[in-house]
């Protein structure tokens, strides 16, 4: 067994986890207290990239970058709320899968007009571009600085929903939305809210990652369908069930690639283990979500006093 | 029938098939060969939205998994011809019970759930499949399969002939249009309407709603699956990009420009959606932004698509009379 190998995956999942669960959480918040199915998720995570790329080619300080991107996304997010959304929050399924779907198609293609279609990069400064030993460990620093800051946020994220007035609005929409209206809070202000934050932390997400993997055009479409994946493992409306679910997830999926193979060489021939091992990687993290839904349609960690809709 | 036929709606619709018919024969005589390749897939693409049509407009069950089908009767097309097999029958038998077996395993665990949960698990089978694909070297992975020789169905069809691929295909939509048209115009349709809209009644009336409504995905799929191998026999090539959830977006959206639940609707809505692909990305790059906003501002602004347009000139035109 090599551990360098296995803790240097360990931290990739890691890693992954955190950026979906900033996007997950968003989502799962948007999906829960809403209703409302945001496939155009994932478009802020894109716009975040950019706008981050764009920032730092600007001032050439990731600092003001992520000052810039945060508020451009929330007032983004404010934007697409009171523009599109909220008209559809609680309405029939099947208009909201498509207007989120035309968004993608909008956001794309504005992306495409506003920065070209080569995508942008995010170059680190040197400090961030070397890498950290830990005794005989090796790791980049910018990966390291990915985790610090998902672990952070996440922190962070859980002081505001179980610590402060708003969370308890959040965690009340999330178990009972009609209630909460019915005791005269100002609901769609809470839409807003939740709405502009969950943009505002997947474009966070885009951001983060844009050093890496370069901001790219439909750089969310893939993404946002294993954040959807999270939210139904951790459990609709709820920040600890996307936290859990989406590190579950991150750690299901790299260790699932690169140990998969491994394992099923146990039971299988060599030639038929490598020839299976990368398509049930790719799938384990679906597979996982149907034996969810199957069998704990609440998800993992529902939100407390959640009732079945 | 005479009175049917001069409604706008009759009028719009008998003029839409009258010109699929004699379509094959204007192109060959202007000699634009490239229209009836356009035309050929708009009435591919047209039998598999009929098929999403119908769970989701009679069914309310909405797949935002339906190119998976496309994808399984693609490569129905494309596996058999990689080892050189091109009869056309074991071809048509692997995607119909290929696509029939999918839907009814996939169906069987979708339909214990519902609403997003539904959209969502739809989802999820489709990127199982689409991985599957990616993953199997054999069949060519990310890049796919090229079909040298399309199916071949002894002397009685050649569809290496572009006319008699189009009529084929013509011939499969019209009969899966008339099965729509007595599927929901028999009890059985009532029922899965009834259930659509209210599932608890329906049970209490003591109709067996699950068994309707997973008949109703299986029979979706296999139909959509027929749809897929015309594509790759259409295509003479398939991937697993066939079966990117965007595709069955797009579907979707399809559905929805025809208008959701009509049975002509699909014919309206995939032709609209296909010539405004072939003619804005002629004059822009960017036609995906006013894609996007057109529907957006469909679903906002424009209940009931294309045959909720024609259905409101009815009306005027019953009254006017």
């Amino acid at each position: 067994m090599d551990w360098h190998l296995l803790i240097s995956q360990l931290l990739n999942g890691l890693q992954l986890g955190l950026l979906l669960f900033l996007l997950a959480s968003g989502l799962s918040l948007i999906f829960g207290i809403m209703d409302f199915i945001n496939l155009a998720h994932g478009s802020f995570y894109m716009v975040g990239a950019f706008v981050g790329a764009t920032v730092v080619s600007l001032t050439g300080s990731l600092i003001i970058a992520v000052v810039v991107t945060m508020i451009a996304m929330l007032i983004l997010g404010v934007l697409v709320d009171i523009l599109i959304a909220r008209k559809l929050y609680g309405q029939d399924h099947l208009d909201q899968v498509l207007v989120t779907f035309g968004l993608i198609l909008v956001f794309d293609t504005l992306a495409h007009i506003i920065w070209g279609s080569a995508g942008a990069t995010i170059p680190l400064p040197d400090v961030l571009n070397g890498q950290i030993e830990i005794a005989t460990f090796v790791m980049p620093t910018y990966r390291l600085l990915i985790i610090v800051c998902g672990l952070l946020v996440a922190l962070g994220s859980y002081f505001l929903v179980t610590r402060s007035r708003l969370g308890m609005l959040i965690r009340a929409g999330a178990s009972n939305r009609n209630m909460v209206t019915a005791l005269g809070v100002n609901i769609d202000r809470l839409y807003l809210i939740v709405f502009a934050i969950g943009a505002a932390m997947a474009g966070f997400a885009g951001l983060l990652i844009a050093p890496i993997t370069e901001a790219s055009i439909g750089m969310g479409n893939e993404i946002i369908i294993i954040a959807f994946v999270v939210v139904i493992v951790g459990g609709i409306g709820s920040v600890k069930g996307a936290f859990y679910g989406a590190i579950l997830i991150g750690f299901i999926d790299t260790l699932g690639r690169s140990y998969l193979d491994d394992l099923l060489k146990l039971f299988l021939s060599n030639q038929s283990a490598e020839t299976a091992a990368p398509a049930l990687s790719a799938m384990l993290v679906y597979i996982l979500m149907v034996v969810v839904l199957v069998f704990k349609p609440e998800g993992l960690f529902p939100p407390s006093g959640f009732n079945k809709k | 029938m005479i009175g049917t036929l001069s409604k706008p709606s009759g009028l719009v619709y008998s003029t839409v098939i009258v010109l699929l018919l004699i379509a094959p024969v204007v192109i060959s005589l202007m000699e634009h060969s490239f229209y009836l390749d356009l035309l050929t897939r708009i009435l591919i693409l047209t039998i598999a939205v009929v098929s999403l049509n119908l769970i989701v407009g009679y069914g309310g069950m909405i797949s935002l998994g339906h190119a998976a089908y496309l994808g399984i009767g693609a490569y129905s097309v494309g596996i058999p011809s990689y080892y050189e097999v091109f009869n056309g029958y074991i071809h048509l038998g692997l995607a119909i019970g290929g696509s029939a077996l999918f839907a009814l395993v996939t169906g069987i665990i979708c339909l214990r759930t519902r609403g997003l949960y539904f959209i969502l698990i739809t989802l999820a089978f489709t990127q199982m499949l689409y991985y599957t694909f990616v993953s199997i070297e054999e069949y060519g992975a990310d890049d796919g399969l090229v079909i040298y020789q399309r199916s071949e169905f002894g002397g009685l069809l050649d569809i290496e002939n572009a006319n008699t691929l189009y009529y084929a295909v013509l011939v499969v939509l019209l009969l899966s249009l008339y099965l729509m048209h007595r599927l929901i115009h028999a009890r059985y349709g009532k029922v899965l309407f009834g259930s659509k809209h209210n599932d608890e009644r329906m049970q209490s009336l003591g109709y067996n709603t699950y068994q309707y409504k997973l008949s109703c995905y299986v029979i979706s799929g296999t139909l959509c699956g027929i749809a897929g191998f015309f594509l790759g026999n259409f295509t003479n090539y398939i991937s697993p990009e066939m079966m990117d959830w965007t595709h069955s977006g797009e579907l979707i959206f399809m559905m929805v420009i025809g208008g959701t639940g009509a049975v002509l609707g699909p014919v309206l809505g995939t032709a609209t959606f296909l010539f405004l692909e072939e003619f804005l990305s002629s004059i822009t790059v960017y036609w995906h932004l006013i894609f996007g906003l057109l529907l957006i501002a469909l679903v906002m602004f424009g209940k009931g698509g294309l045959h909720g347009l024609l259905s409101r000139m009815d009306r005027r035109w019953e009254k006017s009379q």
